[in-house]
């Protein structure tokens, strides 16, 4: 499909955004840039044609079951794009109550953060909440400078960080980024070992970041043993809420010892993921981080008005230039209103419940290496598969022609081949069915006709890309 | 059960496929020991009841204001066709596009979106957007670090000062060198910035137009740089820019934006959109995705993300940077608006705004005792000084109901009288007399 830029037509308008023309040079031409910019010219017409079209070449929720493996990609009510669109929120100035007197004019936003920082430490036992971290990843980053302010103000000499092989790649690249050498801790029978961690750990370990369930879709059974371990060297346990939707109402990870968390709101609390964000990523603490967390908070006076609060000395300071991702903040808050304590329960049983119907069904077709009951999500591996040449990917883009959505493959690293199932709650039993249907039929074609999965997907715009030809040809834009 | 579709006979079914007699039994694993000391949940409400409660807290908002608010985020008119497209659920109910072929949309979309923030600014690469301006600005200046491998930093005082205080927090555990070069007056002290470099700089940071509104050409600083070898960072205003010197032009290694004011609201901070580009020499040090063009096996054009040998999901601690789930679906918003108006109504928006901006300075340095700050040429944003305090005067227009702009006081010593003061072309002239006459009432 032609790009917008190819689809342009020199001088054609596009929408007239304000009626007059500023006349006079208000700045000096050699400041001033020449000739054309290159930008869209368009009708409106074209463009909303453009960008619809393109839209039909994507895959979403919203027309396709989506059940890519550590993204929790359940449905995104419709309702809560309303509540994020109302005027009241959306033409809100952030720096509006940073001014004198003018936190009475915010009160309906500053409500909104500091009882969403409630919610999520009631469904997580933490102590406070900051709403700035702007993904999972930047919260994993906080975290870890979190971390690194606790030891500082301890006088600790702290230098690693351990991550579990099952880790998300994120975890080990947010330790490094803010400074510590990562240390990678093996999995035994998929879960965290003591014996294992045992023998990595010392004085020198500023924490641990793990999650549970983890990557495999299981619980870390060792979880009370490890926080033990690493009280004794006054090392921090963080957690990646990547993989939250498994657990609420069950366990709360402040209860069972954990000292940081980072939510993903686009994951478990249902705001959309955009085709790659905007997400949001609450941190969490215990009681001993709440002076550490990032500037602003958001506080409530004794009559009830609510006020931005910049007095903490030890604070790391501003890792967001406001507050967050409010308007992806502000969904999440109408998502945990409407479900309610009840209702979030309900939706961590739920998805478990289909996860683990979807494993069983799949008994017998698909290697499951860690065969036993699961939480979220599981992996399969097709690593037998692909001694017949008939490899995950192929899987993959098989499941794409069917009209799924694809699991992520070749995640976690520590199994083979795998392909990794997170159904989510919000899948009906006829569209699980479905698609486990379709999987066998596809792992039944392995002996039969592995060229046309080596060939798939083929009722889709495009086959697939020749990814080596993209990395050398570096056509990052029209013009390179 | 709301989203929860299952009847309670699929459960039982479900159940008996699992071999299992109740849902409690899937979470046998949590031991008594690790439940939950409290789940103090209010009960869930119907759809209707969560929109009347949150419809009753934006109402306790003040957005009827007329506002002259700006310091980097400013309200610039949204064609409706940009809510209209993005919100899609093909789009906006999409992950990351880890399959290609089912995500050409996406993809396509934001390698159009790299290909505009690349001619705006005039540069060769963009990726697929980072969280915002300020985590931009200190993504460049990581990528500065690792090519050059120093560790001192020239930053300019006139750049913003909420990005400073970010790359500060950013920066507190990392072994590097901060200098600032005070601002002149609300100018960028060029001479002073030339002075700083040195053959231990690995990057030089400004901000065009400058924090206070005025406009710069950097050329001969960015000469200067690259003869010491240090890298050129230099923070832009998309909007201004389809009219300004390009960073490109300038000789800019890196070139960042809050895109904000590219078909974003401004919705309490967030969530905004940090632009990111570079020369084709920088790319390798580039984060996050980068969407690239190629052909399928049966040659027709797509496209994949790209280069991901830089990204943490393969290279995990040695990854260029953390960073993973970026702002898509706003770098989406940015290519549909900038499409809408299309490089006619981008350069007229622009223009009408710094109209605006240079009537409206105008009319409050006629009041007696008000004087410009901001010397020299200045696009849609100006500082003034007050004979007062401008913290007070803000105070008190804001209770008459016209924000007055942004007291510079609350970040530079010495500038408690100055105003930030911001136009767009949403500002009528008639708003500029009601605000002028406001603040000479104030004044008297």
């Amino acid at each position: 499909m032609k790009t917008i830029f190819e689809k342009s037509v020199a001088g054609r308008e596009g929408c007239w955004p304000c009626e007059g023309l500023a006349e006079e040079a208000y700045i000096p031409t050699e400041l001033l840039r020449d000739g054309d910019i290159g930008l869209p010219s368009a009708s409106e017409l074209d463009v909303v044609r453009h960008f619809t079209k393109l839209s039909q070449r994507n895959m979403g929720v919203d027309g396709n079951f989506y059940p890519l493996g550590s993204c929790t990609m359940k449905y995104n009510p419709k309702f809560t794009e309303v509540v994020a669109g109302l005027p009241g929120f959306t033409r809100l100035h952030p720096v509006l109550p940073q001014l004198q007197g003018a936190g009475g004019l915010c009160q309906g936003a500053l409500e909104v953060m500091y009882e969403t920082e409630h919610l999520l430490s009631e469904i997580t036992g933490m102590h406070a909440y900051t709403l700035h971290p702007m993904a999972g990843a930047h919260g994993e980053l906080t975290g870890v400078m979190l971390m690194a302010a606790y030891h500082k103000d301890r006088g600790n000499k702290k230098t690693k960080i351990i991550v579990p092989d099952s880790a998300h790649g994120t975890n080990p690249a947010s330790a490094a980024i803010a400074g510590y050498d990562v240390v990678t801790v093996e999995s035994v029978n998929g879960i965290v070992d003591p014996d294992a961690l045992a023998a990595v750990l010392d004085d020198e370990v500023a924490g641990m970041m793990m999650t549970c369930p983890n990557t495999l879709g299981l619980f870390e059974t060792h979880l009370p043993k490890i926080v033990k371990m690493l009280r004794k060297v006054d090392a921090l346990l963080y957690y990646d809420g990547a993989n939250l939707n498994a657990i609420m109402g069950k366990m709360r990870v402040g209860d069972v010892g954990f000292d940081i968390v980072h939510l993903n709101l686009h994951k478990t609390f249902a705001t959309p993921h955009g085709g790659g964000g905007p997400g949001s990523g609450p941190v969490g603490v215990c009681e001993k981080l709440k002076q550490f967390l990032p500037i602003s908070r958001v506080a409530k006076q004794e009559d009830g008005q609510f006020y931005l609060d910049y007095n903490h000395p030890k604070s790391i300071g501003y890792i967001a230039p406001f507050y967050g991702n409010f308007g992806v903040v502000l969904k999440a808050y109408a998502y945990i209103l409407r479900l309610g304590g009840v209702g979030l329960t309900r939706a961590t049983e739920n998805a478990v419940l289909a996860a683990n119907y979807m494993r069983k069904r799949l008994d017998g077709h698909l290697e499951v290496p860690y065969d036993r009951i699961c939480m979220h999500e599981f992996v399969a591996s097709a690593a037998d598969q692909a001694k017949k040449g008939v490899r995950a990917l192929d899987f993959a883009k098989a499941l794409l022609d069917k009209g799924h959505h694809a699991p992520t493959i070749y995640f976690p690293l520590i199994v083979p081949e795998s392909i990794m199932i997170e159904p989510t709650e919000t899948e009906n039993k006829e569209t699980l069915d479905h698609f486990i249907d379709d999987l066998i039929e596809i792992a039944q074609l392995v002996d039969t006709n592995p060229e046309a999965l080596q060939a798939a997907p083929v009722t889709l715009p495009v086959t697939r890309l020749d990814e080596t030809k993209a990395a050398r040809g570096m056509e990052l834009t029209d013009d390179l | 059960m709301p989203y929860v579709p299952h009847t309670e006979d699929e459960v039982r079914e479900m159940l008996a496929t699992i071999g299992v007699d109740s849902i409690a039994d899937l979470f046998a694993e949590i031991t008594d020991d690790m439940r939950p000391k409290s789940f103090d949940l209010p009960e869930g409400l119907s759809e209707m009841e969560v929109v009347t409660k949150l419809e009753a807290m934006a109402n306790k908002n003040a957005t009827d204001r007329t506002s002259f608010l700006g310091a980097g985020f400013y309200d610039h008119y949204i064609p409706a066709a940009v809510d209209a497209l993005t919100m899609r659920g093909e789009f906006y109910t999409a992950y990351t596009p880890y399959q290609p072929e089912a995500s050409q949309g996406t993809l396509q979309a934001i390698f159009e979106y790299q290909t505009a923030v690349t001619r705006l600014l005039g540069m060769e690469c963009a990726n697929a957007s980072v969280y915002d301006g300020g985590t931009a600005l200190y993504e460049a200046l990581m990528m500065a670090v690792r090519k050059t491998k120093r560790r001192k930093i020239i930053v300019s005082e006139a750049l913003n000062p909420i990005y400073r205080v970010m790359l500060e927090s950013y920066t507190s555990n990392l072994d590097l060198e901060f200098v600032t070069v005070p601002h002149k007056d609300g100018m960028t002290d060029i001479e002073g910035l030339k002075a700083a470099i040195d053959g231990e700089t690995a990057a030089l940071l400004v901000q065009n137009p400058n924090f206070f509104g005025s406009i710069n050409d950097f050329t001969e600083l960015f000469t200067a740089a690259k003869a010491q070898k240090a890298i050129s960072i230099v923070s832009s205003y998309p909007v201004l820019q389809t009219l300004l010197k390009t960073p490109g032009d300038m000789g800019a290694d890196i070139a960042v934006a809050e895109g904000q004011s590219l078909g974003l609201p401004l919705s309490f901070g967030g969530p905004y959109l940090g632009i990111m580009t570079c020369t084709k020499k920088m790319v390798r040090q580039m984060p996050g995705r980068i969407v690239g063009r190629t052909v399928d096996s049966e040659g027709r054009t797509g496209y994949v993300l790209t280069l991901q040998a830089r990204e943490q999901h393969i290279r995990r601690q040695k990854a260029t940077s953390n960073i993973c789930s970026n702002q898509s679906l706003c770098a989406l918003r940015a290519i549909v608006h900038m499409s809408a108006l299309g490089e006619l109504g981008m350069k007229r928006a622009a223009r009408v705004s710094i109209e605006r901006a240079h009537i409206c300075a105008d009319r409050l340095t006629a009041i007696d005792g008000v004087e410009m700050l901001t010397k020299g040429p200045f696009g849609n944003e100006f500082a003034i000084t007050l004979p007062v305090n401008a913290y007070e005067v803000t105070a008190k227009l804001t209770a008459r109901g016209v924000v007055p702009g942004f007291p510079l006081g609350r970040y530079y010593e010495g500038l408690e009288n100055g105003l930030l003061v911001a136009c767009t072309e949403k500002t009528s002239e008639e708003q500029i007399g009601i605000f002028a006459e406001m603040l000479k009432g104030a004044l008297r």
